[in-house]
């Protein structure tokens, strides 16, 4: 940082920018450096579109001739047939699964946070406790939900691992319970004391002035973050990989649906992408992945883009 | 703006509304509940620690620890090369970070000092957008894109798999972070700073490089440590890109195949209920998991101390 010398007579201040930038060569500088900032941007903006084209023109010949069938089909040994509706399927349900577990708790957490907790050293921690946890690899989390979800249910339940949709929803919702636990605390956040302050005044209970007030201001924000978390989750393979999502190529779900939810194994759309991206090339598998990631891509851009443009709209300037 | 008082639950007759008992059972009760849902995640992190731990410790324990310094990373064989494994995370979250930081960094600065409101609208929604992409979308368009499109033409035929592509991709996925958190430091400079070096005469570059960017220092190495933290908990990037499944050679290659932390924990997993294998192969997940764990851990905590410096310095 500079410093200005105002001490003593000489009004004369050691200029702190090279005079040289008002000749032609600090005009070009400033050019070039905002050009140079320009190519950031669009490169960045750049590989969004790069990954909506690319993932098109891979799956286009699936896409283009038989998507119905794409859509609908279950997994199959022949690249032909085979289609992403066990994975759509199971992506629903641990979407639910995910909104069931990670809202209430997530919410919940805020509120405690915001509202109640106060200053004091625990919530200070259990703050800095929760940023930490919106940044442990994903991964981790899998271990986590082997552990204590598969290995963990599955002693209580009668010995064998519980490799279900609900031990894979259960982990996943782990995951997002820290983003949805911030992003409310943020909405929460933004609503004016003076609102909490005048409840209070007159009388009403903590709870009383969050259910009535502080509520229906914050709401739009906690949906928007619960919203993006759900397409997060949606996203991710690699805790269901640990858990134990299906990888084979063939998978026969034959049974009841709530027989499979509760004993069944699952798969989900991106753990789909990943066992095709994976096949040996040449045999049609390559297309099959481009189609399903152009379509998991679309939903997540979709849904990304409707809630954030959502919350810019509706954001309340007090 | 308050909502009606009517929005308050049933008032007794005769203004007893003070002494109404309901009320603070009420209050009591949903105070406890949110407490609990707070406590759920101090539970979470003791159980990530534990579970860790507890595996951790044991493969340490039973596991000829001269295994950690042989030529490859086998699990399935007995090899346990760790260092294989961070070298192959140094090198992807370095190529991650070489293609991410710039980018970020331009793309934070260009929005924070030059860009018009109406031009924010739109590039910060769809930078958010790139950040909600789901990793396996980035470890195939590394495969179907960037290793035959751009490497192939630039450096002749790499292999199929090599770290170069997939640390591309990582940086992809890094780039939206990076850009989040130094804007959030750049816009938090006081505009007074910029005013009164353009009142003396300097040019827009000269004050976005010499007094806007020293002065979000911390924040922006705040987003940096951020992003390498994010780089290197990647999975399925690199486990699509990367190739080498059941182990890899020592390697700093970056055109040839390898395996980074995560990647040979998801390779690990992959087989866990077909192949056992060695009694050490499936605790060696949670040993790789545990050291993972601590490195982001520390880098995380570190960046976290910097983000807590943007607020406090002004």
């Amino acid at each position: 940082m500079t410093t200005v010398d105002t001490s003593a007579s000489p009004p004369i201040v050691e200029a702190p920018i090279s005079l040289r930038s008002t000749t032609r060569g600090g005009r070009l500088r400033d050019g070039l450096l905002k050009a140079l900032l320009l190519l950031a941007v669009a490169l960045s903006l750049l590989m969004l579109f790069a990954l909506l084209a690319e993932m098109l023109i891979e799956g286009a010949p699936v896409l283009r001739t038989r998507l119905w069938g794409f859509l609908t089909g279950g997994l199959n040994s022949s690249p032909a047939v085979a289609g992403v509706w066990q994975g759509i399927k199971g992506t629903l349900m641990l979407v639910v699964i995910v909104a069931f577990v990670a809202f209430p708790l997530g919410v919940g957490a805020a509120i405690h946070l915001e509202e109640y907790a106060g200053d004091t050293r625990f919530a200070r921690i259990v703050d800095v406790n929760i940023r930490n946890l919106a940044g442990v690899p994903s991964i981790v989390y899998g271990l986590l939900g082997l552990s204590i979800f598969v290995y963990g249910i599955g002693a209580l339940a009668g010995g064998r691992p519980f490799r279900t949709v609900i031990a894979g929803g259960l982990t996943l919702g782990v995951l997002v319970l820290p983003i949805v636990i911030i992003t409310a605390q943020e909405a929460l956040r933004a609503v004016p004391s003076g609102i909490r302050e005048g409840a209070l005044a007159l009388g009403a209970t903590r709870w009383e002035t969050i259910r009535h007030h502080i509520m229906p201001a914050a709401t739009p924000g906690i949906l928007t973050g619960t919203v993006l978390s759900l397409a997060r989750a949606a996203g991710e393979a690699a805790p269901l990989l640990v858990v134990g999502a299906v990888t084979g190529v063939f998978f026969v779900g034959s049974q009841g649906l709530v027989e499979q939810i509760v004993s069944g194994r699952f798969t989900a759309l991106p753990m789909i992408i990943f066992v095709w991206a994976r096949l040996p090339a040449g045999q049609g598998w390559g297309v099959l992945a481009g189609a399903a990631a152009f379509i998991l891509l679309l939903i997540v851009v979709l849904v990304n883009l409707t809630a954030i443009m959502l919350r810019n709209r509706y954001e309340q300037k007090w | 703006m308050m909502r009606g008082a009517g929005a308050i639950s049933a008032v007794p007759a005769g203004g007893g509304l003070r002494a109404d008992p309901r009320r603070h059972r009420r209050e009591r009760l949903m105070r406890g509940i949110f407490q609990a849902a707070a406590w759920v995640s101090v539970i979470v992190t003791a159980l990530i620690i534990v579970t860790l731990a507890r595996q951790a410790i044991d493969w340490f324990l039973r596991a000829d620890l001269a295994t950690l310094w042989t030529i490859g990373w086998f699990p399935r064989r007995g090899m346990f090369d760790l260092p294989t494994l961070l070298i192959g995370t140094l090198l992807v979250s370095g190529i991650a970070m070489f293609v991410a930081a710039p980018l970020g960094l331009g793309a934070a600065i260009y929005l924070s000092e030059y860009a018009r409101p109406r031009v924010r609208r739109v590039v910060k929604p769809v930078l958010e957008t790139l950040a909600g992409v789901p990793s396996v979308v980035l470890g195939y368009f590394a495969i179907s894109f960037i290793t035959p499109n751009l490497l192939d033409p630039l450096l002749g035929k790499v292999g199929f798999f090599n770290l170069l592509s997939a640390g591309i991709a990582v940086g992809i996925l890094t780039l939206p972070l990076v850009a989040s958190v130094s804007e959030d430091a750049l816009r938090a400079v006081p505009m007074a700073l910029r005013e009164a070096a353009l009142g003396l005469g300097s040019r827009k570059a000269a004050v976005t490089l010499r007094v806007v960017f020293p002065a979000a220092i911390s924040g922006i190495v705040a987003a940096l440590v951020i992003g390498v933290s994010r780089a290197i908990g990647e999975t399925m990037v690199v486990a699509l890109a990367a190739g080498a499944t059941g182990g890899s050679l020592r390697t700093w290659n970056v055109l040839e195949a390898g395996q980074t932390m995560t990647a040979a924990m998801a390779s690990l997993a992959y087989g866990t209920d077909q192949v056992k294998g060695d009694a050490l192969t499936f605790p060696s997940l949670f040993m790789v998991g545990a050291v993972l764990f601590i490195i982001t851990l520390g880098l995380n905590i570190v960046g976290g101390r910097f983000v807590r410096r943007i607020r406090e310095r002004y």
